[in-house]
């Protein structure tokens, strides 16, 4: 597969802070990269290095192989990029708004036409079509800029927190957007909300004070919390040693922890050998033979504490 | 070459939309008219000195674009940063040189528009008498080309900050500085001081002194050079002010 988006050692310097050091990637085509990372830890200042909005201090960014500061014009008809809270122009109707955008990007008259209606039916836009964007709800408004981004159908999309301030049927519609897409494209998209990843994206790439620290499909990640794949359960104190024993004797059972007692109920948690999935059947076996144990499940743990256990532990030996 | 010509287009039909998009475009217009009327016709005694021409009218400008000019450019570039649609607008497939060039010649028609309204005065004193139209006409022009300069120094000045409000003051006490630096007034004070090449520079860089000899007819080239590199000079700076400052 093609890859479409390049980024090779990219540094940015503001004043004394380090904002990227050193970030290097591939997106390929008909991937959908989730770029994650708490607030300031340089994911919009990489996206826009990428876009060629901002010269990177060393290093280079290239968009379907073409140098973005060799080739800057080239490099952005490749591009369809929704910067960070999707700025517009206000004071224009949503229509004289991409019309002007089509023309900008050397449409004649009745393929730009053609061209906003495409991208207006794909972002459902028509209804607020005649309207001054400042008069739009939050919504509309990142409709438009997305409608900008896909207008001339390009290879290379990304998108800083498309979703971000939508209510859940707008994130939806958006999050759809985008799987539609996402065949014949690169796509990037920053985000902090991991769920997203999990819905649309093929791969996730988790920044902090300007380096990659994680990068892996959503699965992989979740792979790296301690407690993922592990069984928990509950079952009252007075059997708890007993059940414990008889989860031990499982061959895929490494370990059996005792996590914690409450309301005379002890927590259990029995935890695979290193990287195994326990088989379901195990958690069903446990099921019949162990009557006592309640709420018997397996735990996958979130993208949330992956997020925060890797943003975390690694900011006190980061050297930024 | 085409391109360029067709984005700078693109670009500066944008604009000079938006500026008729909000209030602004009209408050400006009629009150352009009323001050150049007003200026023309009470200070400058246009009727009272009995002379089939329109120097009392232009005699003002100066003045009145000091205050006026920069409240057309003030938004160019702060408003963009703003809003952070510089963002959008860098990273369409376009140069730098094109958006420059496209807002300010945006403007730069605004005003035109302006100057264009106050035909009037010229039919007027047309019907009173046997003006010399070709001073008229060398005034409209030199009255174009400076308020272009205003205009270019208040772009640049705009590309600055993210603060109109800013943008328009910082602007307008350069353009102030620009108009002054002929007075006899401050020259005296520079000659006091200051070896007599230096007061030349500085009074060559007088709006006033250029204007004047273009108001009285006379459309000389150093006048005519004086103008255009300056809106060449602060094009230039106002490319490198957005480059530095973008992405603040």
């Amino acid at each position: 597969m093609a890859v479409l988006i390049e980024a090779s050692d990219l540094e940015k310097r503001f004043g004394e802070i380090l904002a990227v050091d050193g970030i290097t990637l591939e997106v390929k085509r008909g991937e959908v990269l989730g770029f994650l990372g708490p607030n300031g830890a340089g994911k919009s200042t990489t996206m826009k290095m990428l876009t060629g909005f901002l010269e990177p201090d060393a290093g280079s960014a290239r968009i379907a192989g073409i140098d973005v500061l060799d080739e800057p014009k080239q490099a952005k008809r490749q591009l369809g990029y929704l910067p960070e809270g999707a700025p517009c122009y206000g004071d224009m109707t949503a229509r004289g708004f991409l019309t002007f955008i089509a023309e900008i990007r050397g449409f004649d008259r009745d393929e730009a036409k053609r061209r906003v209606a495409a991208a207006v039916e794909k972002t459902q836009l028509s209804s607020v079509l005649e309207q001054k964007i400042e008069t739009l709800s939050k919504g509309f408004k990142r409709r438009v800029a997305i409608a900008q981004a896909i207008l001339h159908d390009p290879q290379v999309l990304i998108m800083d927190e498309p979703t971000d301030g939508l209510d859940p049927n707008q994130k939806h519609q958006v999050r759809r957007l985008i799987a539609d897409m996402a065949a014949d494209k690169a796509i990037i998209v920053s985000t902090h909300i991991l769920e997203e990843v999990e819905a649309v994206c093929s791969r996730a790439v988790i920044i902090n004070r300007g380096r990659i620290v994680a990068d892996g499909t959503a699965e992989d990640l979740m792979r790296r919390l301690p407690y993922h794949n592990t069984i928990a359960m509950h079952v009252p104190a007075g059997r708890a040693e007993a059940v414990a024993k008889a989860l031990s004797e499982f061959a895929a059972v490494a370990k059996v922890e005792t996590v914690g007692t409450a309301n005379g109920r002890v927590r259990l948690r029995a935890l695979p050998h290193a990287g195994a999935p326990i088989p379901s059947e195990l958690a069903s076996l446990i099921r019949a033979r162990l009557i006592e144990a309640e709420e018997v499940h397996v735990e996958r743990g979130n993208l949330d504490e992956v997020f925060r256990q890797i943003t975390t532990s690694d900011a006190g030996t980061s050297h930024a | 070459m085409h391109e360029f010509v067709r984005n700078t287009s693109i670009i500066a039909r944008r604009e000079f939309v938006a500026y008729f998009s909000t209030p602004l475009a009209t408050v400006f217009l009629i009150i352009f008219i009323a001050l150049t009327g007003a200026f023309a016709f009470y200070v400058g005694g246009f009727f009272e000195r009995g002379q089939a021409d329109l120097a009392p009218f232009f005699q003002y400008h100066p003045w009145l674009y000091l205050l006026l000019v920069p409240a057309v450019a003030m938004r160019l570039w702060a408003e963009e940063r703003k809003s952070g649609t510089i963002e959008l607008l860098m990273t369409l497939p376009i140069s730098p040189w094109e958006a420059i060039l496209g807002k300010f010649l945006a403007a730069w028609a605004f005003i035109g528009v302006a100057l264009l309204l106050t035909l009037p005065m010229w039919i007027t004193v047309n019907v009173l008498g046997n003006p010399d139209n070709g001073v008229i006409l060398a005034g409209y022009v030199g009255s174009f080309l400076m308020a272009g300069a205003f205009l270019a120094v208040g772009s640049c000045i705009s590309a600055l900050t993210k603060n109109q409000v800013i943008a328009f003051i910082v602007a307008a006490t350069l353009c102030f500085l620009l108009v002054m630096s002929g007075l006899e007034l401050v020259l005296n004070v520079l000659r006091a001081w200051t070896p007599g090449f230096l007061v030349t520079a500085v009074s060559s860089m007088s709006f006033l002194s250029h204007f004047d000899r273009i108001a009285k007819g006379v459309l000389d080239l150093s006048s005519i050079v004086f103008y255009v590199s300056l809106i060449a000079f602060a094009l230039f700076a106002n490319r490198i002010f957005v480059e530095l400052k973008k992405a603040d």
